[in-house]
This record gives structure tokens, C-alpha cells and sequence, in this order.
């Protein structure tokens, strides 16, 4: 099976989708003659012309309401954001539009459109480029909204949010795109709210999303060093949640702990631990442990900016409290 | 008074542009009625005093290839655009049978079919929304044309700006209609105003700007017939700021005390349906009685739609969870 980049999966599904349906339109910020400002869409405009691949000024506001406008009457829009940190100059479009003319409108119209870019801390950005944002959009009826953590999961998923009618947030990930993966030539879906087990075990359940997925599969690897065998569950879909998937590992384990690289207060992180404190109740062995990012900005020096964040030993250090080892 | 316009149209042309204000005048004095009775809830935007606006624009359309889309204060575009007075008075209750099954409510009449798009409660925020319906005209090599209605108190926000821009670098078959009609809820506009001839925005986008006086509903009307043809086939976007005036409060809680007597009835003078009417009888195209007898035509539909509204059910509570997704 080919080995690829998580941006070369994202660009083969926008390209798929694009030629499988000619109401697929992509538009952003540097999607076309720059060929993507993280080169996810490098060679799309050479291949589809600008009707299609759609060179926007820095406008977010304009070109998102743009988008659901065009979604409105039956094209199939992608959106680009630079990055999710952007996302909030066209926070209007967002909430007032695309999650509500549906509902507002009696079920009269779908809109089907696609917003994308990539989420959560990278390095050295300070703290507007680095935010972690997907607890205000899964906060949202009317949103579904995925984070992948893997090339094969990001390339079946992306397919899936093109082909849905609803508006869908897409989080990916800066330091992601580089990441490898197998990835296999024959096409393939990814439904949407269908989570995967990552990582078999029988003592802890880990539970995450998104870039993050790396972390916790490093943690289980170092607690496997001492004996201690951690299920990790990738959510994949925040919204709607497999919550399902991650009771039946709870209720296996009897013991949870969430990871969510946004800040801790009102987080999906502290949603997901509720839910299985409430819904697991009689099978767990102790607190559920969530593991965010600090509750701070995120500062520029690279030292405090690991600090903030999800880290291998804070993942293994709450496995141990919800282990009592 | 431009009376020379009536001689330019047909007598069926005439009386269906009147007869288009008159229900939009009565239906609103009949929403304004039910409201103090508490059958219609929350902000409710009357339109009286702006007939000519929706009434002279909408009438130069196609409704199979062109759209409109409009902000909260939408009842007449909804009814211009045919929407049934029965389904927009249902939605003003809330009632199962409304165009939005009595989710949407005032603010909210839409009708796909009849290529109405809102209904939007956000100020300016349907501007962005019209860009988008008029790349899709230009991707699919349409000839539709949207109308994309705000009022004064929309001209500041960064969406309009925004979206003008959009339309003219993408050359996107859109026009841009402002209906001054005064005041931002209670503000003047010339107190948060750089420049009080809106028209001359679009020089800054290279869209060309005029102002209209939407009083006249002909004078609106032959504008706007040649302003759908010219973007039909250039598919370049205009800006129109068409002078208005609301005889009401900004809704129905709004006693309008930041204005004075003397102005409203200035504007009273220059009633769109009076003008009209006027003019008509002058040139002996409409008689007395027939203005009487269409005029209790409107407030005969106007109460039926009351009665219909007022006898039709309430969504059922499973309704509540429909509808969120596709």
C-alpha cells in the first residue's frame, strides 16, 4: 500500500471529489496560484482552472458567506481557511448561516459545504495561531465538525464531509500535514461519527482526537513498557460523537482518561469525560481524568509552549491516578 | 410628480404593482393588529411606508432564474415574491402550517421554490450569502440575477464591504439594493454616517452606485427593468441606495420618539400606494370605486390569512429535533 503525506490524503480526496462531481468548488486564501499556504491543494488549479479553484482576498467573512450562499443553491463548497484561528472573522457566517438557515428555513434547503484548515498549536506561532478550536464549533446544533489523526482517516473522512449535504468543520493540523501514512490507491470512505479503536489493551482507556492521536499512542507505548495495557480510542468525529465505542472500551477497562490539546473549561475534552462519568458510571474504578492544554494563551518560547500542552507524561501521569499506581 | 411614467405601462401591469402594495399595506396593519393581541410574538419588522422598494424591484424579476434575499424586516419581499399571505401570517404565529413550519418567524420567511432566500435576523450578515447564489449563476452559466436587499443601518458592516468587493472581482450578477429608510432601529443615519450619499460607495469597488426615490414605485420599477437587463447580460454587479421611509417604530416595540411629527407626515405625503393611485385615476386608468373595491380585496386577504393562521395547528413537540441536519 502506497505510503503518503497527510496533505498529499487530503489533496487526493478534494481532487476525487472534485473529479467525481463538478458542483465541488474549492475557495480560499492562496488555494489556487500558490498552490495551497500548506500545499493541500497543490496542482488543483492547474487541473480543474479557476472556475473551480477559487483565489479569494483576505476576506473571511465575504468568502465564507460566500460559500454557504453557493451551498444554499445546490454547489458543493469547499472553504479554506489559512487556519481555523481565522475562522473567527467569519464567526457570523458560521453560526448565524451555515448551522441555522436549515432549521430557520423549516428543512427548505441543504448545505452542503465543507469548511477546512488546520487547528490546534503548531510551534513558535504565539497565541492568535495557535489555538485549539473545535469545543466552540462542536458547541454548535447544526455543525458536524471531524478531526482526523491519520493520512488513511483524513483522506475517507474528507470524502465523506464533500458527499454530505450538512456544513461540516474540517481540523487538520500544520504539524500533520508531514506526517505518513498507508494510504490505499483503490477509493475508500471514512463514515463520519464512526470513532477506531488505535490500540488494543485491557487496563486504561485513552481517549482523543486529531493531532493529539500521536500522543496518546506514544503514552500507551511507554506505559506497555511498565506492564500496563492502554485501549486508545480515536473519536475521529467530535460531532456527531460514537459515544458508544467509547463506552464499550470503558465498560471493558473500567477506567478513562480524555485528551484534548484545547483548554480545559467547557471543552469537548470535559464533555466526553461527563458523558462516560455519567453513562459508565457503575463499571468505573475511579475518576475519569481529562488531560487539556493549560488554562493560559499560548506563549511563543518553545519551552512554556510544550508546557501548555498535552505531553506523553501528563498523559501517563493521569493514567497512573486513574490506575492509582 | 413623475406622472409621465404611468403612460409607459400597460393597465395589467399597473394594477398588479398597485394591487401588490395594497395587500402589503394591509397584511402589515393586520400583523400590526394581531401582535397587540399577542398572536404574534417577539420582533416583528413592519414594512409600511417601503411598499415601493419590494413591490417596483421584484416586479423586474424572474423568479425560475433570479433570486432575492433580504434581511429581517422580509414580509413584503416574501409577499412579492408570491409567497402565500396565508403561509407568512401562519409563520407569524408560529403555526405548523407556516413557510417555515413556525421555526423561522418573522424574520425568517423563506420559500425555495420561489427562489427566496431569507429572512436574515443578523444585520448585513445575508450579504456574504448573496455573493454566494450569484457564483453559483456565473459557475453554471445562468442568466438569473440576485437581489441582495439591506437597510442604512447594514451600509457600515464589514459584510457589505466585503461582499462588494467579491462581486466585482468574480463579475457576479448581483445587485445591490440599500433602502435607506432613515434610521438604524432608533439612529439617524446622518449620526453614524461618513458620507450621506450611500451611492458613491461603490465607486470604491468600481460597482456603479445611484440613488432612487423609493416612494415612486414606477420610477423604482423602470430603473429596475433595465438594471436586471443590463446585469442579465454584462453579469457585472450595481449598487442601488433607494430613499425610503417606514411610518412605523423599527418593530412593534419601538414608539419612534427619535423623530418628529412633521417629518413622518412629510413622507405620508408622498405615500407610494396615494402616488399611484393618483396618478391612475388621473389618466383614467383606475376609478374610485375600483381603488375601493382592491383595496378591500387586500383586507380581505389579509384577514383570511389571520383566520387561517389563527385556526391552524401548533408543530407538534417532535418537530422540535427535526431539521437540525440533512
Amino acid at each position: 500500500m502506497p505510503i503518503i503525506t497527510f496533505r498529499e490524503a487530503l489533496k487526493q480526496a478534494m481532487d476525487e471529489e472534485m473529479a467525481r462531481d463538478e458542483n465541488v468548488i474549492l475557495l480560499g486564501e492562496e488555494v489556487g496560484q500558490y498552490n495551497g499556504a500548506y500545499k493541500v491543494s497543490q496542482g488543483l488549479l492547474d487541473k480543474y482552472g479557476d472556475q473551480r479553484v477559487i483565489d479569494t482576498p483576505i476576506s473571511e467573512e465575504g468568502f465564507t458567506g460566500m460559500g454557504i450562499g453557493a451551498a444554499l443553491v445546490g454547489l458543493r463548497p469547499i472553504v479554506e481557511w489559512m487556519t481555523f484561528n481565522f475562522s473567527f472573522m467569519s464567526f457570523d457566517q458560521i453560526l448565524s448561516n451555515a448551522s441555522k438557515t436549515r432549521y430557520m428555513s423549516g428543512g427548505q434547503f441543504t448545505l452542503p459545504v465543507v469548511f477546512r484548515g488546520p487547528n490546534g498549536p503548531a510551534e513558535f506561532l504565539a497565541s492568535q495561531h495557535s489555538q485549539s478550536l473545535q469545543s466552540l464549533y462542536a458547541h454548535v446544533p447544526g455543525l458536524k465538525v471531524i478531526a482526523p489523526s491519520t493520512p488513511y482517516d483524513g483522506k475517507g473522512l474528507l470524502k465523506s464531509a464533500i458527499r454530505d449535504d450538512n456544513p461540516i468543520m474540517f481540523l487538520e493540523s500544520e504539524l500533520a500535514y508531514a506526517w505518513k501514512g498507508e494510504v490505499p490507491e483503490e477509493e475508500y470512505l471514512v463514515p463520519i461519527g464512526v470513532g477506531d479503536v488505535k490500540r488494543r489493551g485491557s487496563d486504561v482507556t485513552l481517549v482523543g482526537f486529531g493531532k493529539p492521536m500521536k500522543v496518546l499512542l506514544d503514552a500507551a507505548e511507554e506505559l506497555a513498557k511498565e506492564g500496563i495495557e492502554a485501549e486508545v480510542v480515536d473519536l475521529r468525529t467530535i460531532r456527531p460523537l460514537d459515544e458508544e465505542l467509547v463506552y464499550e472500551s470503558v465498560r471493558k477497562t473500567n477506567r478513562c482518561v480524555v485528551v484534548d490539546e484545547a483548554w480545559p473549561f467547557a471543552s469537548v475534552g470535559s464533555h466526553v469525560g461527563w458523558l462516560v462519568s455519567k453513562n459508565c458510571f457503575d463499571s468505573l474504578d475511579a475518576p475519569v481524568e481529562v488531560v487539556t492544554s493549560e488554562d493560559v494563551p499560548m506563549p511563543y518560547n518553545h519551552h512554556l509552549e510544550l508546557a501548555a500542552q498535552p505531553s506523553i507524561e501528563k498523559v501517563v501521569a493521569a493514567t497512573k491516578r486513574a490506575l492509582y499506581v | 410628480m413623475p406622472s409621465a411614467l404611468v403612460k409607459n405601462y400597460s393597465k395589467d401591469l399597473l394594477l398588479k404593482v398597485l394591487r401588490e402594495m395594497l395587500l402589503i399595506r394591509r397584511f402589515e396593519e393586520k400583523a400590526g393588529q394581531e401582535y397587540g393581541l399577542r398572536k404574534i410574538g417577539g420582533f416583528c419588522h413592519l414594512y409600511i411606508g417601503q411598499e415601493a422598494v419590494a413591490v417596483g424591484t421584484i416586479a423586474a424579476l424572474d423568479l425560475a432564474r433570479d433570486y432575492v434575499i433580504t434581511g429581517y424586516r422580509d414580509h413584503a419581499h416574501a409577499l412579492s415574491c408570491g409567497m402565500s399571505p396565508e403561509s407568512i401570517m401562519a409563520e407569524l404565529y408560529g403555526k405548523a402550517t407556516g413557510c417555515s413550519k413556525g421555526k423561522g418567524g418573522s424574520m425568517h420567511m423563506y420559500d425555495a421554490q420561489r427562489h427566496m432566500l431569507g429572512g436574515n435576523g443578523i444585520v448585513g450578515s445575508q450579504i456574504p450569502v448573496a455573493t454566494g447564489v450569484a457564483l453559483k449563476i456565473r459557475y453554471k452559466k445562468e442568466d438569473g440575477v440576485v437581489l441582495c436587499y439591506f437597510g442604512d443601518g447594514a451600509i457600515h458592516q464589514g459584510a457589505f464591504h466585503e461582499s462588494m468587493n467579491l462581486a466585482k472581482i468574480y463579475r457576479l450578477p448581483i445587485i445591490f439594493i440599500c433602502e435607506n429608510n432613515h434610521y438604524g432601529m432608533g439612529t439617524d443615519y446622518k449620526r453614524v454616517s461618513s458620507v450621506q450619499d450611500f451611492s458613491i460607495m461603490g465607486a470604491s469597488y468600481g460597482i456603479p452606485g445611484k440613488q432612487l426615490n423609493g416612494m415612486d414605485v414606477l420610477a423604482v420599477y423602470s430603473e429596475f427593468v433595465e438594471a436586471v437587463a443590463s446585469v442579465r447580460k454584462t453579469g457585472e454587479p450595481l449598487f442601488y441606495e433607494i430613499n425610503t421611509y417606514r411610518y412605523r417604530g423599527h418593530s412593534m416595540s419601538d414608539p419612534a420618539q427619535y423623530r418628529t411629527k412633521e417629518e413622518l407626515s412629510e413622507y405620508k405625503e408622498q405615500d407610494p400606494i396615494v402616488i399611484l393611485k393618483k396618478q391612475m385615476v388621473e389618466t383614467k386608468l383606475l376609478t374610485e370605486e375600483e381603488f375601493s373595491a382592491m383595496d378591500d380585496e387586500a383586507k380581505d386577504l389579509s384577514n383570511k390569512a389571520a383566520e387561517f393562521a389563527d385556526r391552524s395547528p401548533e408543530p407538534s413537540l417532535d418537530s422540535l429535533y427535526e431539521d437540525v441536519l440533512a
